[in-house]
């Protein structure tokens, strides 16, 4: 069944993985390599609000609705034109076995008009609705809890919106909803309301959509290895998954502002179960015993990549330097000693995560993260990290700044971890030891984020510099 | 810290390698209710080193779990073992105390339920 798909128009790059990462979840069929079907409506482009997407039921559609951030409703679709009187053919072309059901005189419904890109006035949506005599409406209107939402919907061929393109050609649809998006969520987590909070704390939207990619659910044991506050796996927990996290830093550990504001505190605050487990390790040398594997459903993160924040690890900032030898810790210091940590390269750190999903993810388990990607103009492929036990089934971007972007990556497991794969992985760890600075310093990402402009890139006129970076994915919007 | 925790970490001090399972050095054991999810468990008992378990559980004073492990096929079935289990793994909580490495005595403290696994400099 074709479903029409209509999406709030943020965080475009998001939209459809979510959808599709949720389709899964809820059982919907896919064959192996293959992805959901997806369809464009005539002259619109891939950003447009409006898509058709085919799930096997009307169930499934409700269901990744409901759970969805970035869906704003699914609809079965009775009439599309690009003119009302093409409307009214399309709508009564379509088999009345599919309609009747919806029309009945015990029911109730309500119609709803939007429009996308333009604003109508009451008179004009009313004028709208009553051009719809036509469907053989015989149940009563009811504006607040109507058995059935029916809804009319525009989008007009204009300029620039929102730096969205232009449409080519006015589009009309008019279908029954099916499902709609719970963003009530959004105000309940929003940050500014989160007692324990930390500089690097993730956005409640953009938490709930890395749940959501991790399919995150009941019974499911997520892991967040760069906790810090624990604001990813509050979305989690939200979802109903058991919830594990470690961090380096001791913010973890230490209290807030007062004795109940830490990371316990953040799930208590929501009447979530708190964490299965909080940790203080360093992802470097994890103190995991031998043996233990595919433990953890999903794995979602967001590592320190040198910019808000820089990872740390294990071993001495000045030992790792080799500025100073190493040396032991007195005896009689051991206890309470806090270990001074060294600098952890973006790339060593995307190393040992995808170490540790491939080694404790259970097969198919997910591992969700962000990944920084510089957006210099020569248009060069981004490379990816990539790992043999893994398949990248997403990538969804974000623009930060003029400079620089972070993208969603979802990667699934798909072969299983083995002893080569372990003795790579320990090879190549060494390798990181001995050449700590050589790392260091090609995995800088800091350094190119905020060099100062070059003089001969800043022009003159605004009005005839044109930016050749799509601005309106992500914040802008 | 909660045992299923505790059945996962060993000590990790550069050339130690009976680092598992530590050692439990209670201080404050507290019990909190969490809800019960069989297939949860079930997952779980798989991943599971039984023996580090129940000394574990019994170091934190909960001696109800049998000393060798029941086969997998009595998990199908046997409610009441699930509930023991899910006791064990979820329920008890070391809120203050220490992990102490079976090798080297070196003891990772264990502060608001939070096990500290970081290793001094010259322990890398």
């Amino acid at each position: 069944m074709w479903f029409l798909c209509v999406f709030y128009h943020r965080l475009l790059d998001f939209r459809k993985p979510e959808v599709e990462a949720l389709a899964e979840l809820f059982g919907e069929e896919i064959a192996e390599n293959e992805s959901l079907q997806w369809r464009l409506p005539e002259h619109h482009h891939n950003d447009t609000p409006f898509h058709f997407v085919q799930l096997s039921s009307e169930e499934i559609a409700r269901n990744i609705a409901k759970r969805s951030i970035l869906v704003k409703g699914m609809y079965e679709l009775w009439g599309q034109g690009t003119c009302y009187e093409e409307l009214k053919e399309s709508i009564q072309s379509y088999p009345d076995s599919r309609k009747l059901p919806f029309l009945t005189s015990g029911s109730t419904f309500r119609i709803s008009v939007e429009t996308f890109g333009k604003a109508l006035t009451f008179e004009e949506q009313k004028d709208r609705i009553q051009s719809l005599t036509y469907i053989p409406f015989e149940g009563r209107v009811d504006l607040k809890n109507p058995d059935h939402n029916f809804f009319l919907m525009e989008m007009i061929e204009s300029d620039e919106n929102n730096g969205l393109q232009p449409i080519l050609q006015r589009r009309i649809f008019f279908g029954r909803e099916v499902g709609f998006a719970d963003r009530k969520l959004l105000p309940t987590f929003q940050l500014k309301s989160r007692t324990y909070l930390g500089p690097t704390a993730m956005d409640a939207e953009m938490a709930f959509l890395m749940a959501n990619q991790a399919k995150a659910t009941s019974g499911k044991l997520v892991y967040d290895p760069f906790v810090g506050t624990g604001s990813i796996l509050v979305s989690a927990a939200r979802f109903g998954a058991m919830t594990m996290g470690a961090d380096i830093d001791i913010r973890v550990v230490r209290d807030g502002r007062g004795p109940d504001c830490n990371v316990w505190s953040n799930f208590k605050q929501y009447g979530l179960p708190t964490p299965v487990a909080l940790l203080r390790m360093d992802n470097n040398v994890p103190p995991w015993r031998s043996g233990l594997k595919e433990i953890f459903d999903a794995i979602i993160c967001d590592p320190p990549y040198g910019v808000r924040a820089g990872g740390r690890k294990s071993g001495g900032r000045k030992i790792l330097r080799g500025t100073v030898d190493p040396y032991t810790v007195p005896d009689d210091k051991r206890t309470d000693h806090i270990p001074s940590t060294g600098a952890y390269s973006l790339v060593e750190c995307v190393h040992d995560l995808l170490h540790l999903a491939a080694r404790m993810l259970v097969m198919k388990g997910r591992l969700v993260f962000f990944f920084p990607v510089l957006r210099d103009d020569t248009g060069s492929e981004v490379k990816f990290p990539e790992h043999p036990c893994f398949k990248l089934v997403a990538v969804s971007e974000q623009i930060l700044s003029s400079r620089y972007s972070r993208v969603l990556l979802t990667m699934v497991k798909v072969e299983p971890y083995s002893e080569d794969i372990e003795e790579a992985a320990r090879l190549m760890h060494l390798e990181f030891r001995e050449n700590h600075l050589k790392w260091l310093e090609d995995g800088n990402i800091h350094s190119s984020v905020f060099k100062p402009i070059d003089s001969s890139q800043i022009h003159t006129d605004p009005k005839t510099f044109k930016d050749p970076k799509p601005k309106y994915r992500g914040k802008y919007v | 810290m909660r045992l299923i925790t505790h059945n996962m970490l060993s000590c990790n001090i550069k050339g130690v390698t009976n680092g598992f399972p530590l050692r439990i050095e209670a201080g404050n054991v507290i019990e909190k209710e969490v809800d019960f999810n069989p297939d949860f468990i079930r997952h779980m008992f798989a991943k599971i080193e039984w023996k580090a378990l129940v000394e574990g559980a019994r170091s934190m004073g909960y001696a109800e779990l049998p000393e060798d492990s029941p086969d997998a096929a009595v998990l199908k079935s046997d409610e009441p073992f699930l509930k023991k289990l899910h006791h064990a793994l979820l329920e008890l909580h070391l809120e203050e105390g220490a992990l102490v490495c079976p090798e080297t005595g070196r003891k990772f403290p264990v502060n608001k339920g939070i096990p500290n696994m970081l290793l001094h400099e010259d322990e890398v």
